[in-house]
């Protein structure tokens, strides 16, 4: 089963106060950053305790991702300090193309690994967003790929809204691209860590546009895309019924199943088995099918 | 150092029972000791008597406190509403020192950081006990590393007030920083440019100290209203240019932490509080000014309104987020003995169900009817917590003494149910231990702590553990938390002391409850 990330939370790499309190925060994941959040001199103190971290904090359920450098500016350093320690997945930032994914997975492929590592491609440029279904699969161990909308409307010129039209065929691009490889869609953060509103109508925004979760930018914001990603009881009872429609329908043998009147697909089951497996991981009540 | 008599008291301590010239009862349970048979309530001898026309205005703080007959060796006391921003204590502590005093007990109600002055009047002479309320900041710290030849005593609000009542503790003059008096000596705290709120800490003090001096910066006609301190035992008023510094009175707004860790802790407390019995139409509650306590005070706020449930009283440490839930209704009635921030002092001069109360009518152990044993649930912090669940809120895990005990053990042995807030690990110290520093509060009066890691229930309280596990509230027992610290710190050194004692921690009935040594050097 695909994991549940419907937040994920930056802790600077070399704030062991911040990485000791991650698992508390209630994200699903958490990113502890080798990259942007981490000065140019501290950047092997910070490797030496992610690494120490992943070994010895208990992250309870939260799983454990590490954003590396790109690999020119020390990434494969990166990596060889990181994976024996084993990190659920390695987030690779500013993907362009394939190989970017490719030369990771590479290294990651001649290491030893103490468990198996997914990898996340970070897209953050026009180019990266035009090769988004080529990154998305360009390696099986592809899991997400993710936006990185400042960056991408700085690369194009574009000025950053709070309605985001700059990025809306950026964000739709990407998620088709996903899809279309097989790997979950993550988006950007929502900067103005004031404006609660404003965060919930874009994460529901970016929820019906097909994203599986997004990144938040302060602690805060967690609880907020949790409550937007959770199915709402409507949706939990349509998905029993359509799980329970195609149940019946393949006992009986018959090839099309109908729920109150329309016929439901491979896709949509699919998608409402996914809900249902949330509702029950999440603790909402799952109710029985309605006749 | 004389040979002291040592028993181990019923909170597993062992403490003197005479010293530095008192005799001391063992702490024996949050409810055994009474007062002792044939005991009487004290009072200052009569005399200061003023005729038709006269007032107690006197023109100079010299002449004032020449007026209370002042001589070495005297106690004289002070209230601490005016927290960090306090001028009067210095004030009046520095004219002592000129006009030659010695060897004098200092009793106010509590210490800040700004009165590290006292340290030099310390070391002077000048000053030679510190006996009453309690201490925080620099003195504090001064006193840990052996600054006295004399214990200092530590007592709760209550306890305070308990100890002045009955002669415990003697007060020759006490000067009370009046934000608001008249030349008759009638007083209050919500009006006047150093406005604190209530002067409920210092109404023991006026009532029974033997000379009673009002120090104001905001004289108005007779009588001031609302009256707090009444002319009835005020004897001397004397008005000086300023006597607070208002910024560091109350605050404009306190906030809400925005650590999301924090307001976990602050949901999980309020998800007890649900959970138990204390929750329901017409409860009382007490939670306070710090971080986690404004939000416990915001979502608890929260839930009562969801619910349906109204509050009969808040108690405070009084604060925006409590008087805006009497403001909508949430709560029909506030007693305030601290105003935290300046929406609280306004509600209290507006409001008619918003009223101060004296530290005794909250606190006093010993009085017929005590505020908090009024209340059915009181949320509190802790430095420190063990696996008995006893309390340190005086020092850190280095044993410097840091912080006072205010209402804490009073709340804590009043309310029927006690929540402890605290994150499990402070920097890389742990909070939860096998044993504290001192014990300020028994844990025989603590029911829940509630940490980032986890809710511990004390077992006293197996009606509690049911009730959160029909709630599916997950509970930890206070050993796996104490483990889980442990784990992630390691067992830290317990702190190095000298033989020497520097604080009796006294208990609120006056028994003995712990005592804290000097720190070792280096």
């Amino acid at each position: 089963m695909e994991r549940l990330r419907r937040s994920r939370i930056y802790l600077p790499g070399n704030s062991p106060r911040m990485i000791q309190k991650g698992p508390l925060l209630g994200a699903d994941a958490m990113i502890l950053d080798l990259e942007d959040s981490v000065s140019r001199e501290e950047k092997d103190a910070a490797r030496i305790l992610v690494g120490m971290a992943i070994r010895h904090v208990d992250f309870r359920d939260t799983e454990v991702m590490v954003r590396i450098n790109p690999l020119h500016l020390g990434g494969d350093e990166d990596l060889k300090a990181i994976l024996p320690a084993g990190p659920d997945a390695i987030v690779i930032p500013k993907c362009e193309r394939s190989e970017d994914v490719v030369k990771v997975e590479q290294i990651m492929t001649q290491s030893e690994l103490p468990k198996p590592v997914g990898i996340l491609a970070m897209i953050e440029s026009a180019k990266g967003i035009l090769h988004a279904y080529e990154i998305a699969s360009a390696s099986s161990l592809v899991e997400a790929i993710t936006f990185g909308g400042e960056d991408f409307t700085r690369d194009i010129g574009a000025t950053r809204t709070k309605e985001g039209k700059e990025i809306f065929w950026g964000r739709s691009m990407l998620v088709i691209a996903a899809k279309a490889a097989g790997v979950q869609a993550l988006d950007t953060v929502f900067s103005d860590l004031n404006d609660e509103e404003g965060l919930r109508r874009d994460t529901q925004t970016i929820k019906e546009m097909g994203f599986d979760g997004r990144a938040a930018v302060h602690p805060a914001q967690i609880e907020i895309i949790h409550e937007v990603f959770a199915p709402t009881a409507i949706e939990i009872q349509h998905a029993v019924n359509v799980v329970h429609a195609a149940e019946l329908a393949r006992k009986q043998g018959k090839g099309v199943a109908v729920v109150k009147g329309k016929m439901i697909d491979v896709p949509i089951i699919k998608r409402a088995e996914k809900i249902v497996r949330m509702a029950a991981k999440l603790g909402m009540t799952v109710p029985a099918p309605e006749e | 150092m004389q040979q002291l008599k040592w028993v181990r008291n019923a909170a597993g301590r062992e403490v003197p029972l005479e010293i530095d010239g008192r005799h001391y009862r063992p702490y024996a349970g949050a409810f055994v000791s009474s007062p002792e048979a044939g005991k009487r309530r004290v009072g200052p001898q009569l005399g200061t008597i003023l005729h038709p026309g006269e007032s107690c205005l006197v023109s100079s703080l010299k002449e004032a406190i020449e007026r209370t007959n002042l001589r070495d060796g005297m106690t004289v006391s002070f209230h601490h509403h005016f927290r960090d921003g306090d001028r009067v204590l210095n004030m009046v502590m520095q004219e002592i020192a000129d006009m030659g005093f010695r060897d004098l007990t200092v009793a106010p109600s509590s210490l800040f950081p700004v009165h590290e002055p006292l340290i030099d009047h310390i070391k002077n002479g000048v000053v030679t006990c510190i006996e009453g309320g309690s201490v925080r900041g620099g003195v504090g710290r001064a006193i840990s590393r052996g600054l006295m030849e004399r214990p200092i005593i530590i007592r709760s609000h209550g306890g305070r007030v308990r100890a002045i009542e009955s002669g415990d503790l003697h007060i020759d003059a006490t000067f009370i920083g009046a934000p608001c008096a008249d030349v008759i000596g009638n007083c209050n705290g919500v009006k006047g440019p150093s406005a604190c709120g209530p002067l409920a800490y210092a109404q023991a003090d006026a009532i029974y100290s033997e000379k009673t001096v009002a120090v104001t910066d905001h004289l108005e006609d007779t009588p001031v209203i609302p009256i707090s301190i009444s002319q009835e035992y005020v004897g001397t008023v004397v008005q000086v240019d300023k006597i607070g510094d208002p910024s560091k009175i109350a605050s404009d707004t306190l906030r809400i932490t925005r650590d999301p860790i924090r307001l976990r802790i602050a949901k999980d407390a309020v998800r007890v509080i649900e959970a138990s019995d204390s929750f329901h139409d017409g409860m009382t509650f007490q939670t306070g000014a710090g971080g986690i306590s404004l939000a416990v005070t915001k979502f608890l706020g929260e839930r009562m309104a969801e619910r349906g449930i109204v509050a009969s009283f808040g108690m405070g440490g009084t604060t925006q987020y409590l008087v805006t839930l009497l403001e909508k209704g949430i709560i029909r009635k506030i007693l305030t003995i601290q105003a935290f921030d300046q929406y609280a002092i306004t509600s209290l001069l507006k409001d008619v169900n918003h009223i101060e109360v004296s530290a005794g009518f909250y606190a006093n152990p010993h009085n017929r009817g005590t505020a908090v044993n009024l209340l059915d649930v009181v949320v509190l912090g802790a430095t420190e917590i063990d696996v008995n669940f006893n309390v340190n809120v005086n020092t850190h895990s280095d044993g410097v003494l840091q912080y006072p005990t205010g209402g804490h053990a009073d709340t804590a042995a009043g309310a029927k149910l006690t929540v402890i807030t605290a994150p499990l690990i402070r920097d890389r110290i742990p909070v939860v231990v096998d044993d504290v520093v001192v014990v300020s509060t028994p844990g025989e009066t603590v029911d829940v702590v509630v940490t980032d890691y986890g809710i511990a229930v004390n077992p006293l309280r197996q009606d509690l553990i049911e009730r959160l596990k029909v709630a599916r509230v997950p509970i930890k027992t206070i050993e796996e938390l104490r483990d889980l610290a442990y784990h992630i710190t390691g067992k830290p050194q317990p702190p190095q002391f000298t033989d020497k004692i520097v604080a009796l921690l006294e208990y609120r009935d006056g028994t003995l409850i712990d005592v804290l040594r000097e720190v070792k050097p280096g």
